[in-house]
């Protein structure tokens, strides 16, 4: 488990190292949603319904974005042979790298979706809905992302596979989120979506391990 | 953690299939505690293949892998302990200093303390502060074979340990094996360049050679 954790902040220390890994995914979630009101017009009620919407598509987007990082570096530099060859279990090592690049992208997320809520409008019962929801399902992203990315090392274009592969996985995360944000609004509990939401953090957490450090032995064979 | 390094290391009629192509077939060998195994032969005759299947990042098509008689494929967590691998990629990351490198990879495996010491015995002690950008071809080799040395594992497997390194460093390379095998380490090399292991056995790949290529070769 220390050597986990010892994973989990060398990933942590190498992307604070390349400035953009950091940078680029945070930029793309904030000018995507800065883009909508420019795009739909300024008009409250109108943004204030996108804005769940938008603003967890967006995130869905800007995690693509930081996913072939997450396996392809380490598998071209012979990096991800020596990890498959650490005492530590494979599995263990999908988990140290998915919470680093959680941490990366997910976390700052929610930290810039209140900011970014307020521009577009968001109802001001929603906001609680946005983080918690954000909270649960931007890891579940970095999960299925990281099966995504494992299954699709070494094919060629492996970039576009990646997200014709991931998005659609990433169907019942929107529903449930903007569901969530969306009843908050309305005065409703997002309780419900929310749980569904957590349903899919457990089941991910539990299977995407085992799962990507498969796909990743395939394709290092 | 360590792991009795008194042991054998074997292999028994193991072959290799590379998509559609067997690469070798019917190849035994062994290496005793402290002992070493030179690996020769044309390149592609299979010696990186047989290196990362040693390692167990291949499975053989058939045959096993035994250390001190325990079959290695029904203990991967044993044999991720046993078996240290330096392949051909260097796996130093240009953003992080030689020191974070090894003694991350160290740490790994329980042993940050002898990062140093492993820096020290590959010539590397005046650059563990500097990143792995500015390092020379050979420099990062060095950084890899630190990190042969710090991890501590019983059973070295280096394809072209040798690639970019200059006599001196080569001279330190070959007193790093020595020492490894006088506390019962076992080193298996591929190498074209001649490096001292006294006592070695030699393994020419080109012998088993499966029969129907060298069919194809000739028509």
């Amino acid at each position: 488990m220390s050597a986990a954790f010892a994973l989990f902040l060398h990933d942590l220390k190498l992307q604070f190292r390349h400035g953009s890994d950091l940078v680029a995914p945070l930029a793309f979630f904030v000018l995507a949603v800065l883009m909508v009101p420019l795009g739909v017009g300024p008009e409250p009620n109108l943004l204030a319904r996108l804005a769940p919407g938008m603003l967890w598509i967006t995130a869905l987007l800007a995690t693509l974005l930081a996913l072939d990082r997450l396996f392809q570096r380490d598998f071209e530099d012979g990096t991800l042979d020596l990890l498959a060859l650490s005492p530590m279990p494979l599995e263990l090592t999908v988990l140290a790298k998915v919470a680093a690049h959680w941490v990366t992208t997910g976390l700052p997320f929610m930290v810039i979706a209140p900011i970014l809520g307020v521009m577009l409008h968001l109802d001001g019962n929603s906001f609680l809905a946005l983080e918690i929801s954000l909270l649960i399902g931007t890891p579940v992203l970095s999960m299925i992302g990281a099966f995504g990315a494992a299954v699709t090392l070494g094919a060629r274009r492996g970039g576009a596979l990646l997200a014709l592969l991931v998005l659609p996985l990433y169907v019942p995360i929107l529903i449930f989120a903007t569901s969530a944000i969306a009843a908050a609004g309305e005065g409703l509990s997002p309780r419900p979506h929310l749980l569904l939401l957590a349903s899919f953090f457990a089941g991910g957490i539990v299977l995407v391990p085992f799962a990507a450090a498969a796909a990743l032995r395939n394709a290092l064979e | 953690m360590t792991v009795a390094a008194d042991k054998a290391f074997a292999g028994y009629r193991l072959s290799c299939r590379r998509s559609e192509r067997m690469v070798f077939t019917g190849l035994d060998f062994a290496v005793p505690a402290g002992g070493a195994l030179l690996l020769t032969g044309p390149n592609g005759s299979g010696k990186s293949s047989l290196m990362r299947l040693m390692a167990g990042l291949i499975r053989p098509y058939s045959g096993r892998l035994e250390h001190d008689g325990m079959r290695l494929a029904d203990d991967p967590a044993l044999h991720r302990e046993l078996v240290a691998y330096l392949g051909h990629q260097d796996a130093v990351k240009p953003m992080l200093t030689v020191g974070e490198g090894t003694r991350f990879w160290a740490s790994l495996r329980g042993n940050k303390h002898r990062a140093d010491a492993a820096m020290a015995m590959m010539g590397l002690a005046d650059l563990t502060e500097t990143a792995g950008r500015f390092l020379s071809s050979g420099q990062r080799r060095r950084a890899a074979l630190a990190r042969v040395v710090a991890g501590g594992a019983p059973i070295w497997l280096l394809d072209e340990p040798t690639v970019g390194l200059d006599v001196k460093s080569i001279a330190a390379l070959e007193a790093a094996l020595a020492a490894h095998r006088a506390e019962g380490g076992i080193v298996v090399a591929a190498t074209h360049a001649p490096i001292a292991l006294p006592g070695a056995t030699g393994l020419n790949l080109a012998e088993f050679e499966p029969e129907s290529l060298e069919e194809e070769e000739a028509a």
